[in-house]
């Protein structure tokens, strides 16, 4: 007798299933680069510390990094404006077709990109095609105490959310899904839907200008989305067609 | 046996081609054929152990030893980084893939157009494919990041209801990559049978024992050649698309991602081609050892068999250099930002001088030297050449795998790759390789034997003009 094998089908299509659209807007004329939502990610998240001579060689694990440039050359020089880089939770992610084990899959729900850490084997062909280079890989065990003795007492700062990711898997930003879950639970509960601000993200939260703005695109009242269209507005790398989910506004303050 | 014509006493002798140049004007009989091969495997000297003995140490150091050790610390001791996730390991895995070409190419290609150099040295040309597929899959594996859970790529139905991605090329690249070491591994035993029937009627003990069981009953009946012959060849014909598919597929591994300076459409019969420049190097690398350090091996390899060796690479030296041509003018001129940034990074950046030796290995070499029929015909000189030319794909490969990823769409993140534990693990890879030839020299026939004996029994030799031709006789 055939067995009836259920195979996992590979789709984008999950209109359906939606329960909402997340989406992110920075506004850059008011980032200051104080690199608080560097730091509110990597205790929200568990990212683990990985000494001086790996973070001098490149590998830094923050989900979120804060991108400075100057124009001109070194007298006369000119500092554009902070740009904080995360996932841009692509609609059409260039990550997602590339892993040949399914680890980097689509949230159907949440039309978000995420990792599922035990399911990775570590090719690492996701981070090279992700254009926003926005992967971290888990270069060494960082968060093993038995390796680095000094983790022992951190060990207690970590988010119990949230897992604690070993050697040899990939790793991105969620847009802290821990939390859209845990408010989408609440609200459920509550019998009600999850009012717009209701989800913070670490970053935003964390933030002290509120230059981070988040909430759900697909709802055209929300301050995300009023934010988004604004003049100002831009997506990173758009003529790629990834159709990435974080608005940045820079520009003037004339909106 | 049929006639074989003696050369007439010319009036120009020292214009004629020295006889012994070709394998075709100095026949034996089969018998002292069989024990010159059987002479060769059996005599082993004191270099031979220590060299063997050195090789395997290296390749238990570097190879197993620090494979544990990656492993156990994870990629953090190997050289990648972000923005350069892949390194040295990506570039052994395409080099030794291109290695693996020479063997089906040497031996399928010329075999199904009955190039009569190719007998002598199909053998050492094919046992390359595999023992080049045996480093690209180590290296695979090396550069994985959990690679305990490797067999998640294997498509099977199992419990956890899980499966592999065919949208990845990386799942085509492992579907390709066990087709061809399935493959070419019975290409390989097929012409092998008669041999390791030939060695088991010559031998006594254990090895009488494993050339049994090889031989699967080979007695030699004309059933078993015509059956035999059937098989060969329709495996070659077939391996022929499988050995083409194979490289550009891996090509794909990089053509397919949108990458500035791998999004690019001539990259599979690109990488082909390279593969084969690199293989046919290797081939006469490999056969130059054989035949200076092998017993009875001069009488084998000859000259002339150099000489086709260097003819063909001199071919897919030019064949390589076009297509490089090809690839860079498009990219050139297209002027997309991130290509030029991509094209003078390599160009000028700080690692320019691989570039330039890149051209100069590939291009320069083969076509200054290998047009003179006496330098082609000089098997140093070939096995130099074939080095110089070995050093110049790696460089390739290098050039297209770390270098480029060095520069992506985020200036913010470049960063330059500086090699690691990889380093060590490529010396045990080519230890490894080199030990497992040292192994099977003393194992399996390198010549043959059979083969030349077909070539010697289906050619007379006939007078056209001053020279003697082998020509074919009426058995084919």
């Amino acid at each position: 007798m055939a067995t009836d094998l259920q195979l996992p089908v590979f789709t984008n299509n999950s209109e359906n299933e939606l329960a909402g659209r997340w989406g992110m807007v920075i506004d850059q004329d008011i980032c200051t680069g104080c690199q608080a939502c560097v730091a509110a990610c990597a205790m929200e998240n568990n990212i683990p510390f990985v000494g001086e001579a790996d973070a001098g060689y490149g590998r830094t694990m923050h989900w979120i990094r804060i991108e400075r440039f100057w124009q001109g050359t070194f007298p006369e020089v000119k500092m554009t404006p902070y740009q904080p880089v995360l996932c841009q939770q692509c609609h059409k992610a260039p990550c997602e077709p590339v892993c040949p084990v399914f680890a980097s899959v689509h949230s159907v729900s949440e039309d978000i990109n995420l990792q599922v850490y035990n399911r990775c084997v570590g090719t690492r062909y996701c981070a090279n095609n992700c254009p926003y280079q926005v992967r971290v890989f888990n270069w060494r065990d960082y968060t093993d105490a038995r390796q680095r003795p000094e983790l022992v007492t951190l060990q207690n700062q970590l988010n119990p959310d949230v897992t604690v990711r070993r050697r040899g898997v990939m790793e991105k930003c969620t847009f802290c899904i821990q939390r859209i879950r845990h408010v989408e639970d609440t609200a459920q509960s509550e019998g009600r839907d999850v009012r717009d601000g209701e989800v913070v993200p670490a970053c935003a939260q964390a933030c002290p200008a509120d230059a981070i703005v988040f909430g759900r695109v697909d709802d055209p009242t929300s301050k995300v989305s009023k934010a988004a269209i604004t003049s100002r507005g831009s997506h990173m790398l758009e003529e790629l067609g990834t159709l990435p989910r974080v608005t940045y506004l820079a520009g003037g303050s004339a909106q | 046996m049929s006639s074989i014509a003696k050369p007439l006493a010319l009036p120009h002798a020292e214009e004629q081609e020295d006889p012994r140049e070709q394998l075709m004007h100095d026949p034996r009989s089969r018998g002292e054929m069989n024990d010159m091969v059987m002479e060769s495997m059996h005599s082993t000297t004191w270099k031979y152990w220590t060299v063997t003995g050195i090789l395997a140490v290296i390749v238990v150091v570097c190879l197993f030893y620090a494979w544990y050790y990656l492993i156990m610390q994870g990629l953090g001791v190997a050289g990648v980084n972000r923005p350069v996730y892949w390194g040295i390991f990506l570039v052994e895995v395409v080099f030794w893939i291109g290695i693996s070409h020479a063997g089906t190419f040497i031996s399928a290609i010329l075999r199904v157009l009955k190039v009569e150099g190719r007998r002598p040295f199909t053998r050492a040309a094919e046992l390359m494919t595999t023992f080049g597929l045996v480093q690209a899959g180590i290296s695979v594996f090396l550069h994985m990041g959990r690679v305990w859970l490797s067999y998640w790529l294997i498509p099977f139905p199992n419990e956890r209801g899980l499966w592999p991605d065919f949208h990845s090329p990386l799942m085509w690249d492992f579907m390709a990559i066990s087709t061809y070491l399935l493959s070419s591994t019975m290409y390989l035993f097929l012409p092998l049978i008669p041999d390791m029937a030939m060695a088991r009627d010559r031998s006594t003990g254990w090895r009488k024992a494993a050339y049994r069981i090889l031989a699967i009953g080979f007695r030699g009946t004309e059933g078993e050649w015509k059956n035999l012959i059937t098989a060969m060849n329709i495996f070659a014909f077939a391996i022929i698309p499988v050995m083409f598919s194979v490289h550009t597929i891996v090509s794909w591994d990089f053509a397919m991602a949108s990458r500035p300076g791998w999004s690019s459409s001539v990259f599979g019969p690109y990488f082909v081609i390279g593969a084969l420049h690199s293989g046919m190097a290797a081939v006469a690398i490999v056969l130059f050892l054989i035949r200076s350090t092998m017993k009875n091996m001069k009488y084998f390899l000859r000259p002339e068999h150099f000489d086709l060796l260097g003819k063909l690479m001199l071919m897919v030296s030019m064949a390589w250099a076009y297509f490089y041509f090809n690839d860079y003018i498009v990219s050139w001129y297209g002027g997309d930002k991130w290509e030029k940034i991509v094209q003078e990074f390599t160009e000028k950046g700080p690692l320019w001088y691989l570039w330039y030796a890149m051209l100069f290995f590939n291009i320069v070499v083969p076509f200054a030297v290998l047009w003179n029929k006496k330098w082609r015909q000089t098997p140093w000189l070939l096995a130099i050449v074939g080095l110089l030319i070995n050093a110049g794909m790696w460089l390739e490969r290098y050039i297209i795998i770390p270098e480029t990823l060095t520069i992506n769409r985020m200036p913010f993140t470049w960063r330059l790759y500086v090699p690691g534990v990889e380093i060590v693990l490529t010396i045990g890879n080519f230890a490894f390789f080199f030990l497992l030839y040292m192994l099977a020299s003393r194992f399996l026939p390198l010549i043959p034997v059979w083969e030349v004996q077909e070539g010697h029994e289906s050619h007379t030799l006939r007078k056209i003009g001053k020279a003697s031709i082998p020509t074919l006789s009426d058995m084919e």
